[in-house]
């Protein structure tokens, strides 16, 4: 019978040394750049995957590529921008060493993937280790495929807790040739909800739309470089009022998809939410301590906190919201409305019976 | 299983007349569109609750009975085909739009809504619902959900699977759970992408949340006639190579240009040996510009013809040709099968020259009709099911194409799923102990396998749990 040894960390270079090490012992915790601080391990025997990296496939012309999960995003973003291509799901904290792993089990995605969809949109295939150490592949390299389970998309958002991925296939797009990008001041959060509304029901294709509360838009166009301008005017005048052509567009979303906004210590927690409930939960969170931003149209609010996690979870479950911890100091990472679901039980059950792989910790009033 | 014990079993739940047992209320449920497989169910309930649902499949949890959810029976996969002797839950009734929120852009829906009708409803307010399969004037959304269809716009806005955000669903057992919510975001392990395009074989959907997406300002159609079908798929991948991202690339080879003209009059090149459509939509400056590149493109990809279509009937006329190839096809045959396969689009004329020398090695036609900008080939191989042998060779030769598309390094199945057709080649495509994970989870959600049983995993070895169910 495995030990159950805690802190140690054991690297891992190659997909059946990740299975062995899954053989081995009784509680395994993975780390890939270790860029969610929140997510770090906190017990368990912890695989660290930043060695299983390298690209094993790519031909530009397929506009697909497969590599090890221990990737560096910024490393495939570069190759990809050799040849005009590049993820448009936006991974996020790409430039502080966030791998393509991490990427998937965290389900992140970025601002500008708004135009696209998500991650989960882009995974084709993976290989993974499962709760019992057996290495195995699904999907395909493809950019169609609808052979046996959907096991890639899955993995989105499992937090390793359904299996250790060891390598991944995504499809990309071309990158368009030419940005830009528009500030868009209103006179309050309703005049801005309002804006926002009505871009994401018109037919702008736009690459991104985030608010930044109370009362300004960030909007982001892209394409063809001859008709870019084209399009920035008839989208300034579809909006009127306060518009204004910013010059830094790609430091606007740097800083946006790297949460530099956030102060330093505070955790930060993704809350999956839609356009019309913004408001709710930012009458709920204006007058607590905390930062938020608004993302994906609405979709999504990212929201900075400097105390107990456990208070906001309070107000998300009131909300019937949830969230997930991501920055901030190691700890549980479930807040608001997380309770078992039947179906996840029962997959879970299927790939990690043993109960190898942990669990995503919910946290209580008074966790870190 | 009786007819009469599934009568008396959901007596006081479904009501007698809309359960069929007589065998020519049953007859019409015997196959979907994939003819070459048929047999009958005891039984076929038509449900029009979700309560319904949920009853009829804790009875047959209850009593081991297989059942089979079924929308309008298009399967080209034989995904609806009934268990002999089991239930057919069939849901096309189930067909109202319970919500559509226009600013949240969603559409709340039972599974029985017809796709087109989705888009039909949310057109008053500029919205669509993207994934467009062949048959979607007819297709259930509940049938899209199960077998992750996709259609000939999935190059850019992908599947099914990238259109539903929400799944109340009924779990073989009877338990119903809810998956995802109503946002393009979410936190924890994707349910969602899991359940969808499992072919029925995790459960049901009760109620699907899908998103809608605000339908283009322009559309830009050309078509472009070819003197060969791999001069067509080179076209393709210079499209490709040249940045653009079409909303469609679709091509149409020489006999599903003729059948297709035949069938609807689209107006179609007719001494073509195979025709490009290549679909470009967004904005108007912006289709405007890539225009003018996509044309430069393709006059320099040996096209003898370019066509543009000048307004929205022509382009709904080039739409229903292609949409309906299968069917216009279907009208030179007897019978044909419809294959799904695909390959790395660098590898479409290669995939195609062997095709075509496997339809002169069997002796039997293939029309070629496919979604080109994905590799996913749809050879429609026609033969006569009342010549001895020739259902054989049609699927021999149908086998030797979904070899090929794994040797290739692609898929046996690009939208039409598994189903009962190519259950022999999943372990080809994959390996045994990954469709052995699959079919672990199969059996953490449905341990008697009665959801859909037979479907997907190939039967020469059955398991201990399905031997255990039928004994």
């Amino acid at each position: 019978m495995p030990d159950i040894v805690a802190g140690v960390v054991v690297s891992v270079d190659r997909p059946e040394a990740v299975a062995a090490a899954v053989r081995e012992h009784a509680a395994v915790r993975t780390r890939g750049g270790g860029t969610k601080t929140a997510l770090a391990p906190m017990d368990g025997v912890i695989l660290d995957l930043s060695g299983l990296r390298g690209v094993v496939d790519y031909d530009p012309s397929e506009f697909t590529f497969t590599a090890l999960a221990g990737t560096p995003v910024r490393q495939v973003e570069a190759l990809l921008g050799q040849h005009g291509q590049y993820l448009p799901f936006d991974p996020p904290l790409a430039a502080a060493g966030a791998t393509l792993g991490g990427t998937v089990a965290s389900g992140l995605s970025g601002p500008c993937r708004y135009r696209y969809g998500g991650v989960r949109d882009f995974v084709l295939g993976c290989r993974f280790v499962d709760g019992d150490g057996r290495l195995i592949r699904a999907g395909g390299k493809v950019v169609k495929n609808a052979a046996g389970f959907d096991f890639p998309k899955l993995f989105v958002g499992s937090l390793g807790t359904l299996g250790v991925l060891v390598e991944l296939s995504f499809k990309v797009f071309p990158r368009p040739p030419a940005h830009a990008t528009l500030r868009v001041r209103r006179r309050g959060l309703r005049e801005a909800l309002e804006t926002m509304c009505a871009l994401a029901t018109s037919a702008f294709d736009l690459e991104a739309v985030d608010l930044a509360p109370p009362s300004t838009l960030w909007v982001r166009v892209a394409g063809l470089r001859e008709s870019l301008l084209a399009r920035v005017d008839r989208l300034r005048a579809f909006l009127g009022g306060e518009v204004e052509l910013v010059e830094e567009d790609a430091a606007v979303w740097e800083g946006a998809r790297e949460f530099t906004w956030l102060p330093a210590g505070w955790s930060l927690v993704k809350v999956p939410t839609t356009p019309r409930r913004v408001a709710e939960l930012e009458s709920k969170l204006a007058g607590a301590e905390s930062v938020r931003r608004y993302s994906a149209g609405g979709n999504v609010a990212w929201v900075g906190w400097p105390g107990d996690p456990g208070l906001l979870g309070k107000t998300l479950a009131e909300l019937g919201l949830r969230g997930l911890r991501l920055l901030g100091p190691p700890g549980p990472v479930a807040l608001g409305r997380w309770e078992a679901n039947p179906f996840g039980v029962r997959v879970k059950h299927a790939l990690d019976p043993a109960g190898r792989l942990g669990r995503i910790e919910p946290c209580s009033t008074g966790s870190p | 299983m009786h007819s009469e014990q599934v009568v008396e079993g959901l007596r006081g739940i479904v009501p007698r007349d809309r359960i069929l047992t007589r065998p020519g209320e049953l007859a019409p449920y015997e196959s979907d569109a994939l003819t070459a497989f048929r047999s009958r169910p005891a039984a076929v309930v038509l449900a029009e609750r979700r309560e319904e649902v949920v009853a009829t499949v804790r009875w047959c949890h209850r009593h081991g009975v297989p059942f089979v959810a079924r929308g309008s029976g298009t399967s080209l996969s034989g995904g609806s085909l009934p268990v002999p002797g089991g239930v057919v839950i069939a849901l096309n009734r189930m067909n109202r739009i319970l919500r559509l929120d226009p600013e949240e852009r969603v559409a709340v829906v039972e599974p029985g809504v017809v796709n087109l009708d989705v888009s039909r409803a949310a057109a008053p307010y500029g919205l669509y619902y993207a994934p467009d399969p062949s048959s979607q004037p007819v297709c259930t959304i509940g049938g899209n959900v199960a077998f992750n269809s996709g259609g000939a716009h999935c190059l850019k806005y992908g599947m099914t699977a990238n259109h539903v955000l929400g799944l109340e669903v009924v779990l073989p057992d009877g338990e119903v759970t809810r998956l995802g919510g109503d946002s393009l975001e979410a936190v924890g392990p994707d349910l969602v992408g899991l359940f969808v395009g499992s072919e029925g074989l995790l459960g049901i959907a009760l109620e699907i949340t899908l998103r809608l997406v605000p339908r283009p300002e322009a559309y830009r159609t050309v078509l472009a006639a070819y003197r060969s079908l791999q001069a067509a798929g080179d076209a393709v991948a210079q499209v490709v190579a040249s940045g653009l991202l079409p909303g469609a690339l679709e091509i149409m080879d020489r006999l599903s240009i003729e059948a297709a003209e035949a069938a609807v009059h689209a107006g179609y090149p007719q001494d073509a040996a195979a025709l490009l459509i290549v679909e470009l939509e967004g904005e108007e400056p912006e289709v405007e510009a890539e225009l003018e590149r996509l044309l430069a493109v393709v006059q320099s990809s040996g096209a003898y013809e370019v066509r543009q279509a000048r307004d929205e009937a022509e382009r709904q006329r080039i739409w229903k040709g292609r949409k309906g190839a299968f069917s216009s096809v279907g009208r030179l045959s007897p019978d044909y099968l419809v294959q799904d396969g695909v390959v790395p689009r660098s590898q479409l004329g290669t995939a195609l020259a062997e095709i075509e020398r496997l339809s002169r090695h069997y002796g039997l036609r293939v029309a070629n009709v496919f979604h080109a900008g994905d590799g996913n080939l749809h050879p429609l191989i026609l033969y006569d099911g009342r010549r001895p042998g020739e259902l054989e060779r049609a699927e021999a030769l149908a086998g030797e194409i979904l070899r090929l598309c794994i040797r290739l390094g692609g898929s046996i199945t690009g939208e039409h799923g598994v189903g009962m057709e190519k259950r022999e080649y999943l372990v080809e495509m994959f390996g045994e102990a990954d469709v052995e994970a699959m079919r672990r989870l199969r059996r953490a959600v449905d341990p008697l396998e009665i959801a859909n049983r037979g479907k997907v995993f190939p039967t020469s070895r059955p398991t201990p749990a399905s031997a255990a169910a039928s004994a």
